[in-house]
């Protein structure tokens, strides 16, 4: 039995924003299936009772001083933009047609 | 002999005494590169009238810092303002990037020459460097093997004498694998020794900067110029840095080895076993004692790390939507056609299938049985190591289950790429410091010696290098180009 559809697949890709064939779709299954399939030994492992590990240092809320620092001049953070305008980044419309 | 076999200590003497200037070393590395980077196809940018212009600052002005006019390389996924960053992808083709990585910064407060950067798997994802979207790097010992990934061409630089140390970084083995390939010492320090400020992010609970030299000498002195916390990373740790090269005492006599059973199991090479034994017994010799012990966890490491590291890419990596920065998509039809169709049009096949496979596991209904299970399932490989750290100094093992492999050899199914992470992955997920230090050869191709040590305790694991890589003639091999 698979572990993922095909349809599965697709709105995996949709939630990541990734635009995806058919014919990918079909191949990112098998080897995504199959990936899953080797994640599943963690199942041989009982872990009730134990914390999740997010972040391996004893760390937590690192603060800095809320003191204001000078940013990035415009220019500059424009440089890297694919389209901008009158110092604003341009996108297609985000309302329909 | 190439002025890069030498140790920055004789570079330096020798640039004091005045039989050398900076502008002879740059030189070298351009020269070298014109020479053998056809075949070695280790870099995809090199900024020569910056080096060259730095070079002649630092002969008018003499020596001063600690990294003073050594030529060094960075992979492309640490940001080098007004020198181009890609990441090897196509999303960051043309990414011209506004600021320093703090690791840039330090190198140039200590007075290296940055001669260009470096080609890796994209996005750091993948082992054998086959992954990156412009050139596959070579090996230099053989060049139709994989130098490793996804550092592999930090490694080769260094190999094939390009220049004498390179920046890499290591999520899941991605320096010390390549520097096993290689031939040369690879390092990835304690998470969080390392300000990770600048570089770009793939799994940022594992990603750790770190260096690959050709001696250990080399590889302390440079960690030195590297560390410390920074007020950019909240995860870089407010620990002191000590002075790693005063670690090299060469005196290992008393010194407690663990060698897991695991690490020398099922699917390594003879060779490769053959090679730690053997580099077991030269410790022995020194006084070092060693016992085999379990992290019985192992097996299940590369298992959450794919889960892991998937998870955080796909937060990390949705970024790159085509709008402020990278590649855009022509014609979109509104913004959410222009975010995938830019995606998918600018990310490569591996890097799509572990955010696929990130967004799966992060996703409703699978959230807790596989994301939090690896979480949980981290904990007790964490735990393993803390359990062999209370009675031992440092473990050993090889850094890799065989030699480099074959181009093509392993690209058409990912869980065989993925399963040469084996040794290092476990490491990653623990978060402490390791080395690997050439330790022998298999069919010409180098093999490596992984010296695992305690969080922050990167002195006791150089000091366990040293004594090994001054017993042995390993380090001095070079591949003939």
């Amino acid at each position: 039995m698979s572990r993922i559809t095909l349809e599965e697949v697709k709105h995996v890709a949709n939630l990541a924003r990734l635009a995806i064939s058919d014919e990918e779709a079909d191949k990112f299954r098998g080897q995504l299936d199959a990936i899953i399939g080797f994640a599943e030994q963690l199942n041989e492992l009982d872990t009730e009772g134990i914390e999740p590990t997010s972040h391996v240092l004893d760390m937590k809320n690192v603060m800095r001083k809320d003191i204001p620092e000078k940013g990035m001049p415009r220019e500059e953070m424009l440089k890297n933009a694919p389209d901008h305008q009158d110092g604003f980044i341009k996108v297609p419309p985000i309302l329909g047609e | 002999m190439g002025l890069f076999e030498n140790k920055m200590s004789d570079l330096h003497e020798r640039l004091h005494k005045k039989e050398l200037c900076v502008s002879d070393l740059v030189d070298e590395s351009f020269k070298r590169i014109a020479e053998v980077d056809g075949q070695i196809q280790a870099f995809l940018t090199l900024d020569e009238e910056g080096a060259r212009q730095m070079a002649k600052r630092l002969d008018d002005q003499g020596k001063a810092a600690s990294l003073f006019g050594m030529p060094i390389a960075l992979k492309d996924n640490m940001v080098t303002k007004g020198l181009r960053t890609t990441c090897a992808s196509k999303i960051l083709e043309n990414f011209d990037p506004i600021y320093d990585a703090t690791v840039v910064k330090k190198l140039h407060e200590a007075e290296a020459v940055v001669i260009g950067k470096l080609n890796m798997d994209e996005f750091a994802m993948g082992s054998s460097n086959e992954n990156s979207a412009f050139q596959t790097t070579r090996n230099p010992w053989n060049v139709n093997t994989v130098p490793g990934g996804s550092s592999g061409a930090s490694a080769a630089a260094v190999a094939a004498g390009e220049v004498l140390f390179s920046l890499g970084s290591d999520t899941g083995g991605s320096i010390r694998q390549p520097a096993s390939f290689c031939g040369v010492v690879g390092m990835k320090p304690t998470y969080g020794r390392v300000s990770r400020f600048g570089l770009v992010a793939f799994a940022s609970s594992l990603d750790q900067i770190g260096h690959i030299t050709r001696t250990v000498e080399d590889n302390a002195y440079l960690l030195q110029s590297i560390s410390g916390v920074d007020p950019m990373d909240s995860t870089s740790a407010p620990m002191a840095v000590p002075n790693f090269a005063s670690a090299l005492t060469g005196d290992v006599k008393g010194l407690k080895i663990a060698v897991p059973k695991e690490y020398l199991g099922e699917g390594v090479s003879e060779d490769v076993r053959q090679s730690v034994l053997e580099a077991l017994r030269v410790l022995e010799k020194q006084g070092a004692v060693w016992e085999e012990v379990s992290l019985p966890h192992s097996k299940y490491a590369l298992a959450a790390y794919y889960l892991l590291s998937s998870s955080e890419a796909s937060a990390n990596l949705s970024r790159f939507d085509g709008v402020r920065f990278g590649y855009r998509a022509a014609d979109a039809a509104n913004l959410i056609d222009l975010y995938k169709k830019s995606r998918a049009e600018g990310f490569g096949d591996e890097v799509k299938r572990r955010i696929m496979l990130g967004t799966f596991a992060l996703s409703s209904g699978y959230y807790d049985a596989y994301y939090k299970k690896a979480q949980k399932v981290r904990t007790l490989i964490k735990k393993d190591f803390e359990d062999v750290f209370t009675k031992y100094d440092v473990i050993v093992g090889p850094t890799t289950p065989t030699p480099a492999f074959k181009i093509g050899e392993k690209t058409s199914d990912p869980l065989t790429m993925y399963a040469n992470d084996i040794l290092t992955i476990p490491v990653n997920l623990a978060g402490v410091p390791a080395i690997s230090v050439p330790c022998g050869f298999s069919n010409g191709l180098p093999l490596g010696l992984q010296i695992i040590g305690k969080h922050f305790d990167e002195e006791t694991v150089y000091r366990t290098a040293h004594a090994f890589e001054t017993a042995t003639d390993f380090h001095k091999k070079k591949p003939v180009l």
